[in-house]
């Protein structure tokens, strides 16, 4: 992983959790899709325990990162490594469950595996849908659906929870809310987190590790470093930089105020050449 | 009155709905009820290519409904056309191939129509055999790739993402589709093989609460449309196939109907 070199002083426990044998890794990382890149050498660990969140605009790789992460996707270039048996719980960007499937919520609970009566109940009531058990998932609000999705994930007692932006569809008042519990339960369950997100402020005050993508690393390391690298201020704007204020990011208008990062074409890639350029320079690989 | 054919094609027909019923439900959970209709579609091609090579027709046709899935599910990858459109080519081209090729084999003899809407009366006990042998294993079948069948209907992703190879399970619900319109296409004919699919299916939702619940239930709803057609048809002497398929409508309408009386119950019920 690409990491800065003040990041392990600010963070003992990120270092002790390096020693052990990474969950996933990923070196030099592509996918191709129609003859375009849609991200490119990407360098990625994730340490047991560890937070890693992905931030970028719509369209810098994010999903796709994750979904070669996981091997979902086939990847064109690089090489991706993880832990045998390595038990995942996903949580993922859309799904729409069709209305012609009755399915309740504790239903939703064994979808991909068997689980008895009380580990249901458990993770239910932890994250604080037990009370909506017996409801068609299609009933649920924007917020109830994606804890019942999170209790889906967390009832395989994942080595690594992936949450593909996990609070859309859900209220500011409640985005707090579901960090914090996703929080709650990562110290209670000790599993690593894969995070996409574009709420950048409360992410960022929980992870141990940021990576900015734009179609490749823009920049990684801690939360403190990226919000003050050169590269994360090009690509979210300088109000951006005000690391933990109260900050929702308009990603279109960031995108196209920036006009040589829309699409990945040509121009794309001579801005990606430039940014690893200047990346280099101020970091070294960690990893 | 219940003469031996009369009693083989009841048994057959509820054979065929007990298996069309679970299956259908997945049809119309994945939206894949124009895909059934294609796949159906060109059984007769292979009633077609069987008769030409004296081969059975039911193993012509499961053989011939399974390429054509297949060569769906490629073409779909290339992404050359959308999916509609290819669905739409490969339905009737693959009818009017079979068409064609029938009318070009003159010294056969063969009763186009009761393969396009069912036979009634040609209902074998080797065709019983074949139904309830074939649509054993199909079940047995869709049992095993149940859940990551299930949970790719949900989110392909997901169940990738937690190592259920669904798209593994998608290929075999496929030929399970193709093994069910061989054995179906006796009682409802190609043309309809699509509705005693789907039509259960969609009754079945009115009244379950899981999916598990939904298949058992389509199942029955199934069965039911099967007897209630059959004696309609010996009773009125209309074609068999159409007269299974009106039946699973009128019992879909009047689940429609006990639906909404039950709404409008529900709504006095709250009225302060």
């Amino acid at each position: 992983m690409m990491e800065l070199d003040d990041q392990g002083a600010s963070r003992p426990e990120v270092r002790s959790a390096t020693a052990e044998e990474p969950l996933v890794e990923a070196k030099g990382l592509g996918v191709r899709r129609g003859g375009l890149w849609l991200v490119r050498g990407v360098d990625l660990t994730i340490h047991p325990g560890e937070i890693v969140t992905l931030i970028g605009p719509n369209g810098s790789g994010k999903s796709t990162t994750v979904k070669a992460l996981l091997g979902i996707m086939d990847t064109a270039e690089g090489r991706v490594q993880r832990r045998n048996d390595l038990r995942i719980g996903y949580v993922p960007q859309r799904l729409s469950i069709d209305r012609t499937m009755p399915l309740t919520v504790r239903r939703l609970m064994t979808l991909t595996g068997r689980h008895s009566g009380a580990e249901i109940d458990t993770a239910l009531s932890d994250v604080g849908i037990a009370h909506l058990s017996s409801r068609p998932v299609q009933q649920l609000s924007g917020g109830e659906f994606q804890r019942a999705l999170l209790a889906r994930a967390l009832i395989r007692r994942p080595q690594l929870l992936v949450l593909d932006e996990p609070v859309q569809g859900v209220d500011f008042a409640g985005e707090i809310e579901l960090y914090e519990l996703i929080h709650d339960i990562r110290e209670r369950l000790g599993c690593a987190i894969l995070m996409i997100s574009h709420d950048l402020h409360i992410v960022m005050g929980q992870t141990d590790t940021v990576i900015c993508l734009n179609g490749h690393v823009c920049c990684s390391g801690t939360p403190q470093v990226v919000t003050a690298s050169p590269e994360y201020r090009a690509l979210f704007g300088t109000r951006a930089a005000s690391a933990l204020a109260i900050y929702r990011h308009d990603h279109d208008h960031v995108h196209l105020a920036d006009g040589s990062v829309v699409g990945h074409d040509d121009g794309h890639d001579h801005r990606h050449d430039g940014h690893e350029r200047k990346v280099s320079k101020e970091e070294f690989d960690a990893g | 009155m219940l003469d031996d054919f009369f009693i083989r094609a009841l048994v057959g027909g509820i054979g065929v709905a007990l298996v069309a019923g679970p299956l259908g439900c997945f049809i119309v959970w994945r939206r894949m009820a124009y895909f059934g209709d294609t796949m159906a579609h060109s059984a007769l091609l292979g009633v077609a290519l069987a008769l030409f090579l004296e081969v059975n027709v039911i193993l012509g046709v499961f053989a011939i409904a399974a390429a054509a899935a297949l060569a769906l599910v490629l073409l779909q990858r290339q992404a050359v056309l959308p999916t509609d459109a290819l669905l739409g080519i490969l339905s009737h081209s693959t009818l009017a191939l079979g068409l064609v090729l029938v009318s070009f084999m003159a010294w056969l003899r063969i009763d186009l129509l009761s393969y396009l809407f069912g036979d009634l009366l040609a209902v074998s006990i080797l065709d019983i055999a074949l139904i309830y042998g074939g649509g054993f294993a199909v079940l047995c079948l869709l049992a095993i790739i149940w859940r990551p069948l299930l949970a790719g209907t949900v989110s392909e992703e997901l169940a990738a993402a937690e190592a259920l190879n669904p798209e593994r399970a998608r290929l075999i619900f496929m030929i399970l589709m193709a093994a069910v319109i061989a054995i179906a296409m006796k009682i409802v004919g190609i043309l309809l093989i699509t509705s005693l699919l789907i039509i259960p299916a969609a009754t079945a939702r009115r009244f379950a609460g899981a999916p598990e619940s939904m298949a058992l239930t389509a199942a029955g709803l199934g069965a039911l449309a099967v007897i209630m057609g059959l004696f309609g048809s010996l009773h009125f002497d209309t074609p068999s196939g159409p007269s299974v398929v009106v039946a699973a409508l009128v019992i879909f309408l009047l689940s429609l109907l006990s639906q909404s009386f039950r709404w409008r119950g529900r709504e006095i019920e709250r009225l302060p």
